[in-house]
C-alpha cells in the first residue's frame, strides 16, 4: 500500500514564487548530495536546501535585470553548478562562490532550453531549436554553431537518461496542436523523430519518462483525464522516417464520480504515479489535491487536500513529494511498497532482520591497523593524483565502489567529507548488512566519529551517538574515548546509558562521572532528556516536576494542586532535614547517579579517585545514598521497585567507600554532623531489628513449614489477584 | 483487573511413563521416541520442538527400539518380538511382522533406510528388506548363543556390529559370516559378574564404540579387535549412547542419570592426531538414561524419569533463541484434563483408566495469596476402567457434567453419568455408532447435546445425544481437498454454530454445524497448532502456534481480526516468544470479552486485548512490580499480559464462572515419589 506520511515546509515563497499558473518555481533539481534539492524561482535567484534539516545551505542571485532562464543544475561529477541566464550566458560555480558575477561564464550562440544533469554522465545541454550538446564539448567552444532541427515546433517537455554508458535525450514539442518526441542518442549522434498519435478533444497537459530494458516509456497526462503509455524501443533501424506512436490507456483518473484535473505528475515505481490535480465532484466544488495511483489494480490509493492551492508542479526526490502549497514550498514523504495481497490480508512477513550475534569478531579488530597502512597508500595515491590538475576530479573513490571496500578504507575516505555526507555515510554503514564482524564496524565507526569531535570541537553528534549506544551492544574498550568526548561535552544522557550499557567501565571514568553528576545543577537536568526508569518508581515525579502533573489530570480534579503549594515550601527545607524522608535530589540527577551506583567497579580502584571529590558534593551523595536505604528498607524483600533500580548491597557497598574515603572530612563537617547521626541511628536501628529477627529465626522457621505443610496439600482454594 | 478464586488441585496423580529409545530422523527434522508403556510420540524440531504426534501404547505392545527408515518410514520392535511399523498420519500401528527370533532387543536401519536388522533373544540377527507397503525377511546371519542388545550398521553398510554379554561382534553382511569377536571384559582381571554391552556404534573409520554395564566406554579397532582407548566414566551402567552425524562427537547416558558428551578432539593445537575426549557432563536426570540421540545442533537423552532433556550444543548456536534453551518435557504437550464447567467436576484421563472428581468449595472470601477453609472436601467420584490392552487416546466430560466419552485405539465409549444425591450411577451408552476409529480429540458442545469426535482423514463425525441415554452420528465433516492426517485439536462455539478441526498438516478447517457445510480454512501458517478456542460471544478464533505466536480470527468475517493484524504489526514480546513450552489451553471470561485465558506448563496467562501490547523494554512478567506500586503508578506500567507463575507444573487450567479458576498441577516432587528409588550414590560428607 502505498501512503502519504507527515508533511512538513521547506521554505516560505516570494511573491512571484505563489499559487496559480504562471506562478510557483522555475524548477526543483537534486542537489550534490543526497537529502539535498537545487531550487531555481521564476527570478533571478537559486537556493541550495537540506531537505531535513529544512535549511538553506547557500543561495545565488543574479543581476538585477538578468533573469535565470534554465533551472540550475548541479554536476554530480565534479558538484559545480551550472546556470543559463538570459537564454545565453552560461554560468558555473562552486560551493564556496558567492558572487554569480565573478564565477566562470560563457556567452552561447543559441537559446538553451534546459540542462539536464546526469549521475554518470555529465551535463548535456537541449537547446530551443532542438540541438543537444554535451556541456564539455560546449565548453570547448561557446560560441560554436548550434544547428537547428525543428522549426516551429515549440519544446514542452525533456527528459534525459544515461543507457549503456551514453545519455540519451528525449523531448516533445508541439506545432499547431500536434505533437512530436525526439529521441537523441549523444554518443552514436542519432535522431529519432516520432509523432504522437493524435488524440480527440484532448491534448497532452504533461509527460514523464523511464527507462527500463533499452526501452522508453513515456506516460502522457492528457486533458481528457487519462494517462496514456507510450512505448518507444530505443534499438531502431529505421533512420529519418517519422513514424506514428501509438499509445495505449494506463489509467483513468476517476474515482466514483469525481473526476482528478491532473496537472503534473510522476512516476513512482513500477505500479504507483503520482498526480498532483484538482478533484472535482459534480455539482461541488473542486479542490486540490496530491494523489497516489496504483495503475495495476487502477486504484486511487491515497490522496491529500491541498486547501490553499498549488502551482501544478510536483517533483519527487529520494521517496518525498515538493510542491508549493499556498506561500510555502511543501515537502511530503511517502511511502510505496509493492501491492500484494498478502500485505492485505496483514500476513506480510515483516522484513525485520533477525538478531545478530552480539559476540565479537576478534580477528577483524586489527581494522584500526588497517586504517594505519591505507593511510600511507592513500597518501602516495593523492599525491600523484593531485598532480593531475583535472577539472572534474573524481572527489570520492568511496562512492564508485561502495560494496568493495572495507570499512577502514571508507572511514579514511570520509576523514575530509562533510559533516553531512559524514554521517550519512556512516548511517549507510550502520544500516548495511549485518556482517559477523558488525561489532567491530561499529567500534571504527564510533572511533571516527570521535576523532572528528576532537578535532572539530563544535562538532557533536549528540543523537547519532545516543542511537548507536542505545541499539548496539557496546562496551567501554571498544570506543575508549566516547565517555571522555561527553564528559567533556557534559552530555549526561549518553553518560547515563553509557553507564548502563558498558560492562567494562574504567574506575576513573565512573568516578569523573559521578562528579559531573553531582555537580551539575538541578535546573539545568530539568532541561534535559534523562532515563528516569529507575526511579520513576519510588521517587513521585509529580513531587517535583509540575509539568509532568498537569498531564495526569484526571475527570476535571487536580489532586495535587493543593500539595503543590505545600511542596514548594518543603523543597527548601530538604536539603536540610535530611532525614531520608524527601529525596534531596530532583529525579533527573538520581536516576543519573543511579546509573552510577550501578556500574561495576572494583573498590581498591575506585577508592584513590573518591577521596578527591569535594566534600560539599560527598555530603549530597551520602544524603541520596541514605534516602536510598531509607527507601530499600521500608519494604520487606529490601528492594527497590522500576527498572535498574539500585539494590541495597549496591547502596551500601557505595555508602561504606564514600565514608571510608572522606572519614576526616565528614567528621570536620558541621552540616554532615546532622546527617551522620541520623544515618548511625538508622543503622543501629536496622542492627537491632534484624538481631531481633535472629533470635526468633527458629519460630519463623517453623511457621514456613507449616506454610509448605500447607502447599504438600493436594487441593485448597486460594485466591489470586491479577493486575 | 481482579481477584480469583484459585481451586489449586494436585490431586490427578499422572505418573509420565519413562522414556524407552530415540530415534532421529536422519536428515531430517524429527525425532521418535518410545516409552515404557508402549506409547511413541513424535517431536517436531522445526516446530520448536512441539511433540506433534502421540500413539498411545498398548499393553501388548512393548518398544525396545525405534528406527527411521525410507525416509518417513518409522518402525518399532519389542519384547512381543514383532516389527511394526506405525502410520503417522493415523496415529495408530499400520502392520506388524513377527521377528521370529523371540523378543527383540534391538533394531537398527542401514545408512540408506533400505534394510532393517534386527537383533533378537536367540542370540540371531536377522535382516529385513523395507518394501513398498511393509518389510520382508531377508535372512539370517551367523547365530551364536546369548540375546543380541544392541546393533549398528557400519556406514558403508557391508558389516553389523552387535553387542551381547560379555562379547561384541562384527558381521559381515553380504556372507553372513561373523569375522570379529571381542571379549569385552578379557582385561578385567577376576570378574566374576557378567560385562552387558548395552549400546554399540560403528563408525566409519573402522572403529567399534561400546558402552556396557561396567561404565566404560570403549572404543575397539575391529579388524583386529584391540581396544583402542577406554574410558571408566561411572561405577554403573553406561546404558546408551548416540554418535553425531559427523562422527565428531557421542553422547552417553548413565544408570545414575548423567550424561557425558565425548569428542573427537586434536590433541594438540592444529595436530591432525584426534582422540575422544570426554568433554562436558550433565546431570538432568534423576533414573537411568535409558535413551540418548545426537541431534545436528543438540544432545538429547531421555530417562525413566519420564523427562525428555534436549541439551543445545552451544558451539552450534548462531544466535541465541528458541534452539539455544535447554528444554526439560515431562508432561504431555497435549491434554489429559477435561472440566465440567457447570457440574464443577474433573475428569483425568490416565492410559488405561478415567477419574472423575467433584471440586469442593468455600463460602469464605480474601486476599491475595489467601488460602480459604474450605466447607466442602473434593471427591473422587468415579473411576471408569477401559477393558483391554489398549490405552485411552482422549476423553472428555461434557460441562453438565452428565455424560463421559473416551476412545481407544479400536473402541469408542460413551458413558451417561446420574447424580441423585450422593449416589451415582453410571451406564454405558448402547450401540454407539460405527465410526472410523481411533477418535483423537473429544469435544462436548456447550449445550452438552452433541459430542464433536476427531477422526482420521481430516474427519471430524458430529453425535448427537439422546436423552436418557443415546446417541445417533448426525453428520460427518471432511475438508473439501481431503487430508490423509488425522485431526488432533478441536473446538466448538458456545452458540453452536461452528467448529474448527486442526489436522496433522496443521491446515485448520471450520465447519458450519447449523448447515452442516465446510465454512472455510484459516489461512496457512507454517507451525504447528498446540491450542485453540472460539471465543464465547465475539465467534473469534483464537489459535496459538508453537513458535508462540497468537492469531485471532474472526469466523464470521473469514479473517483474521484487527487486534490479530496489531499484534503481528507490533510483534510479541521477546520474552514470550522465548518461552519453550506450547500453550495447551485458551479459554474466555464470557464476562469480560477482551479477555483471553491461555496456559502452557509453566504459567497461567490472562491476556487483555484491551489494553497496550509490551514492548521489549517492558518487564513482561511484571505482576510483582505492579503489586509494589501505589495505585497511581501502576496505570503507566499495565500491558497485555498478566501472567501468573504461581501454579507449577500445570497441566490444565479453566475458568469456572466469572471469577473462578481450577488449576490442576502435578508437583514433581509428587512424581517423583511414584518411581522407584534411584541408585543411591555416595556424596562427600554424608
Amino acid at each position: 500500500m502505498a501512503a502519504l506520511c507527515e508533511s512538513f515546509t521547506l521554505c516560505g515563497l516570494g511573491p512571484s514564487g505563489g499559487v496559480g499558473l504562471g506562478g510557483g518555481l522555475l524548477a526543483l533539481e537534486p542537489g550534490p548530495d543526497p537529502d539535498h534539492v537545487l531550487l531555481t524561482d521564476r527570478g533571478r535567484t537559486a537556493t541550495l536546501f537540506k531537505v531535513s534539516d529544512q535549511k538553506p545551505l547557500g543561495c545565488w542571485s543574479v543581476k538585477h535585470g538578468q533573469i535565470i532562464t534554465c533551472p540550475v543544475v548541479c554536476n554530480f561529477e565534479t558538484h559545480e553548478y551550472i546556470a543559463v541566464h538570459d537564454d545565453k550566458v552560461l554560468r558555473i560555480w562552486k560551493n564556496k562562490d558567492i558572487n554569480l558575477d565573478k564565477v566562470f561564464k560563457a556567452t552561447l550562440s543559441a537559446d538553451v532550453y534546459r540542462i539536464h544533469s546526469l549521475p554518470n554522465g555529465g551535463p548535456v545541454v537541449l537547446f530551443k531549436g532542438g540541438g543537444v550538446r554535451t556541456l564539455d564539448v560546449l565548453l570547448e567552444a561557446p560560441q560554436q554553431e548550434i544547428e537547428n532541427i525543428i522549426t516551429d515546433e515549440v519544446i514542452k517537455w525533456s527528459e534525459a537518461f544515461m543507457e549503456s554508458q551514453q545519455p540519451v535525450l528525449i523531448f516533445a514539442t508541439e506545432k499547431d496542436g500536434e505533437f512530436f518526441v525526439y529521441i537523441r542518442k549523444l554518443k552514436v549522434n542519432s535522431l529519432h523523430k516520432y509523432k504522437l498519435e493524435q488524440q480527440e478533444l484532448s491534448k497532452p497537459l504533461n509527460f514523464t519518462a523511464y527507462i527500463k530494458n533499452q526501452t522508453i516509456t513515456l506516460l502522457c497526462l492528457y486533458s481528457n483525464d487519462s494517462v496514456y503509455k507510450v512505448l518507444i524501443p530505443l534499438q531502431q533501424n529505421t533512420e529519418e522516417e517519422e513514424q506514428i506512436l501509438s499509445k495505449s490507456l494506463l489509467l483513468n483518473l476517476s474515482v466514483s464520480g469525481s473526476v482528478l484535473k491532473g496537472t503534473s505528475f510522476v512516476v513512482l515505481d513500477k505500479d504507483h504515479i503520482a498526480v498532483l490535480g484538482s478533484l472535482a465532484a459534480s455539482g461541488e466544488e473542486s479542490k486540490e489535491c496530491l494523489t497516489i495511483w496504483n495503475t495495476k489494480f487502477q486504484t486511487l490509493q491515497t490522496s491529500k487536500e491541498l486547501p490553499l492551492g498549488t502551482s501544478g508542479q510536483l517533483w519527487c526526490y529520494e521517496e518525498k513529494f515538493f510542491f508549493t502549497h499556498g506561500k510555502v514550498l511543501t515537502v511530503i514523504m511517502y511511502k510505496c511498497e509493492t501491492s500484494s495481497l498478502a500485505a492485505a490480508v496483514g500476513k506480510l512477513k515483516d522484513s525485520q532482520t533477525p538478531e545478530v550475534s552480539s559476540f565479537v569478531n576478534w580477528n577483524t579488530l586489527g581494522d584500526e591497523e588497517l586504517v594505519v597502512s591505507f593511510q600511507s597508500q592513500q597518501s602516495v595515491a593523492l599525491k600523484s593524483e593531485s598532480r593531475m590538475a583535472l577539472r572534474s576530479k573524481r572527489t570520492t573513490v568511496a562512492k564508485a565502489q561502495p560494496d568493495t571496500v572495507s570499512v577502514g578504507q571508507l572511514l579514511l575516505n570520509l576523514k575530509d567529507a562533510s559533516t553531512t555526507a559524514f554521517e550519512d555515510e556512516l548511517r549507510q554503514l550502520m544500516s548495511k548488512a549485518q556482517t559477523p564482524d558488525f561489532q567491530a564496524t561499529i567500534g571504527c565507526v564510533i572511533t571516527a566519529l570521535i576523532n572528528r569531535c576532537k578535532t572539530n570541537p563544535k562538532y557533536y553528534p549528540r543523537n547519532f551517538l545516543l542511537q548507536i549506544v542505545q541499539t548496539r551492544d557496546l562496551s567501554y574498550s571498544l570506543c575508549p574515548d566516547l565517555m571522555a568526548v561527553a564528559l567533556e561535552k557534559k552530555d549526561v544522557h549518553l553518560l547515563q546509558i553509557c553507564l548502563q550499557r558498558f560492562p567494562d567501565i574504567p574506575e576513573e571514568i565512573t568516578y569523573a562521572c559521578l562528579k559531573v553528576f553531582l555537580s551539575i545543577s538541578e535546573a539545568y537536568l530539568q532541561r534535559i532528556d534523562v532515563n528516569l526508569e529507575s526511579v520513576i518508581c519510588y521517587i513521585d515525579i509529580e513531587f517535583n516536576n509540575k509539568e509532568v502533573k498537569t498531564e495526569i489530570v484526571e475527570n476535571g480534579f487536580n489532586a495535587e494542586l493543593e500539595q503543590d503549594i505545600w511542596d514548594t515550601n518543603t523543597t527548601k527545607e530538604i536539603h536540610r532535614t535530611a532525614d531520608g524522608e524527601f529525596c534531596p535530589v530532583g529525579p533527573q540527577k538520581a536516576a543519573l547517579l543511579n546509573a552510577v551506583l550501578h556500574s561495576a567497579y572494583s573498590e581498591t580502584f575506585l577508592l584513590p579517585h573518591l577521596k578527591n571529590l569535594p566534600a560539599q558534593q560527598a555530603v549530597l551523595f551520602l544524603r541520596y545514598l541514605y534516602y536510598l536505604y531509607v527507601k530499600c528498607s521500608e519494604k520487606i524483600n529490601t528492594t527497590l521497585p522500576g527498572i535498574c533500580s539500585p539494590s541495597i548491597n549496591q547502596v551500601m557497598d557505595w555508602m561504606c567507600l564514600l565514608l571510608d574515603a572522606h572519614f576526616t572530612v565528614m567528621v570536620m563537617l558541621p552540616e554532615a554532623k546532622e546527617l551522620l547521626s541520623n544515618l548511625h541511628k538508622f543503622v543501629r536501628a536496622q542492627v537491632r531489628f534484624y538481631s531481633e529477627l535472629n533470635k526468633i529465626e527458629g519460630s519463623l522457621r517453623e511457621l514456613q513449614r507449616l506454610h509448605h505443610q500447607k502447599d504438600s496439600q493436594t487441593y485448597s482454594i486460594e485466591v489470586l489477584e491479577l493486575i | 483487573m481482579g481477584e480469583f478464586e484459585v481451586h489449586r488441585v494436585r490431586f490427578f496423580g499422572l505418573v509420565p511413563a519413562g522414556v524407552r529409545c530415540l530415534a532421529c530422523q536422519p536428515r531430517g527434522g524429527r525425532l521418535a521416541l518410545a516409552r515404557t508403556d508402549g506409547a511413541v510420540e513424535v517431536y517436531n524440531f522445526a516446530a520448536n520442538y512441539f511433540q506433534e504426534k502421540v500413539i498411545p501404547g498398548s499393553e501388548a505392545r512393548s518398544v525396545e527400539a525405534l528406527c527411521w527408515a525410507a525416509g518417513e518410514r518409522l518402525f518399532g520392535a519389542g519384547l512381543g518380538g514383532d516389527i511394526t511399523e506405525y502410520d503417522l498420519a493415523r496415529l495408530c500401528p499400520a502392520r506388524s511382522v513377527d521377528g521370529c527370533g523371540g523378543p527383540v532387543w534391538s533394531m537398527a536401519a542401514n545408512s540408506t533406510g533400505t534394510q532393517l536388522a534386527i537383533g533378537c533373544e536367540d542370540g540371531s540377527v536377522k535382516l529385513f528388506q523395507v518394501v513398498p507397503g511393509g518389510i520382508q525377511f531377508e535372512r539370517n546371519l551367523d547365530r551364536r548363543k546369548g540375546r543380541i542388545l544392541c546393533l549398528s550398521w557400519h556406514p558403508s553398510d557391508t558389516r553389523i556390529a552387535a553387542g551381547s554379554i560379555d562379547i561384541l561382534r562384527v558381521f559381515d553382511v553380504c556372507s553372513g559370516q561373523t569375522v570379529q569377536r571381542i571379549m569385552v571384559n578379557y582385561h578385567v582381571q577376576k570378574v566374576k559378574r557378567e560385562c552387558i554391552v548395552w549400546s554399540i556404534a560403528f563408525l566409519s573409520s573402522g572403529t567399534v564404540v561400546s558402552s556396557d554395564s561396567f561404565g566404560r566406554v570403549q572404543f575397539w579397532d575391529w579388524e583386529r579387535g584391540t581396544l583402542l582407548e577406554s574410558h571408566t566414566i561411572s561405577t554403573s551402567a553406561v546404558l546408551s549412547l548416540a554418535v553425531s552425524e559427523k562422527e565428531d562427537s557421542i553422547i552417553v547416558g548413565t544408570s545414575t542419570g548423567a550424561t557425558y558428551q565425548f569428542q573427537l578432539l586434536p590433541v594438540k593445537m592444529g595436530s591432525l592426531e584426534k582422540r575422544w575426549v570426554r568433554t562436558k557432563p550433565f546431570q538432568h536426570h534423576t533414573h537411568d538414561v535409558r535413551a540418548v540421540a545426537h541431534s545436528s545442533t543438540a544432545l538429547i537423552s531421555g530417562g525413566l524419569d519420564a523427562q525428555l532433556v534436549i541439551r543445545p550444543l552451544m558451539e552450534k548456536m548462531q544466535k541465541k533463541g528458541y534452539d539455544a534453551a535447554l528444554r526439560k518435557f515431562t508432561f504431555p504437550h497435549r491434554r489429559l484434563v477435561s472440566c465440567a464447567r457447570k457440574a464443577r467436576l474433573l475428569l483425568f484421563q490416565f492410559s488405561q483408566h478415567l477419574e472423575l472428581w467433584r471440586l469442593g468449595s468455600t463460602n469464605e472470601t480474601g486476599k491475595d495469596g489467601e488460602v480459604l477453609p474450605l466447607c466442602r472436601m473434593p471427591e473422587h467420584l468415579v473411576q471408569l476402567k477401559s477393558k483391554g490392552p489398549e490405552h485411552i487416546y482422549c476423553s472428555c466430560v461434557s460441562p453438565c457434567g452428565s455424560w463421559v466419552a473416551y476412545s481407544t485405539a479400536s473402541r469408542f465409549h460413551l458413558y451417561r453419568v446420574q447424580y441423585e444425591g450422593d449416589s451415582i450411577s453410571v451406564k454405558k451408552v448402547p450401540k454407539v455408532p460405527k465410526l472410523l476409529l481411533p477418535a483423537y480429540q473429544l469435544q462436548f458442545s456447550a449445550d452438552s447435546g452433541s459430542l464433536f469426535v476427531a477422526s482420521a482423514r481430516g474427519s471430524v463425525h458430529v453425535l448427537q445425544l439422546l436423552e436418557p441415554g443415546g446417541c445417533k452420528l448426525l453428520h460427518t465433516f471432511r475438508p473439501p481437498s481431503g487430508s490423509p492426517e488425522a485431526v488432533y485439536l478441536l473446538a466448538a462455539s458456545a452458540d453452536g454454530h461452528w467448529v474448527a478441526a486442526v489436522s496433522g498438516d496443521w491446515a485448520i478447517h471450520i465447519y458450519n454445524l447449523k448447515c452442516f457445510k465446510h465454512h472455510c480454512a484459516v489461512p496457512a501458517y507454517s507451525c504447528a497448532v498446540t491450542a485453540l478456542a472460539i471465543h464465547p460471544v465475539t465467534n473469534n478464533l483464537v489459535i496459538a502456534y508453537s513458535d508462540q505466536q497468537l492469531f485471532e480470527f474472526s469466523i464470521p468475517e473469514k479473517q483474521y481480526t484487527a487486534w490479530s493484524r496489531m499484534v503481528q504489526n507490533c510483534g510479541l514480546h521477546r520474552v514470550w516468544l522465548e518461552r519453550d513450552s506450547p500453550i495447551t489451553h485458551i479459554t474466555f471470561n464470557p464476562k469480560n470479552p477482551s479477555h483471553i485465558l491461555l496456559h502452557d506448563v509453566y504459567m497461567f496467562c490472562v491476556l487483555d486485548k484491551s489494553l497496550p501490547l509490551p514492548d521489549n523494554s517492558a518487564l513482561l512478567m511484571n505482576q510483582s512490580t505492579l503489586k509494589q506500586l501505589p495505585e497511581n503508578a501502576r496505570q503507566r506500567q499495565l500491558h497485555a499480559f498478566k501472567i501468573c507463575k504461581k501454579f507449577q507444573p500445570l497441566l490444565f487450567a479453566d475458568l469456572l464462572d466469572e471469577n473462578c479458576l481450577v488449576m490442576v498441577e502435578r508437583p514433581i516432587m509428587d512424581v517423583k515419589t511414584q518411581l522407584p528409588l534411584p541408585i543411591q550414590q555416595k556424596k562427600f560428607g554424608t
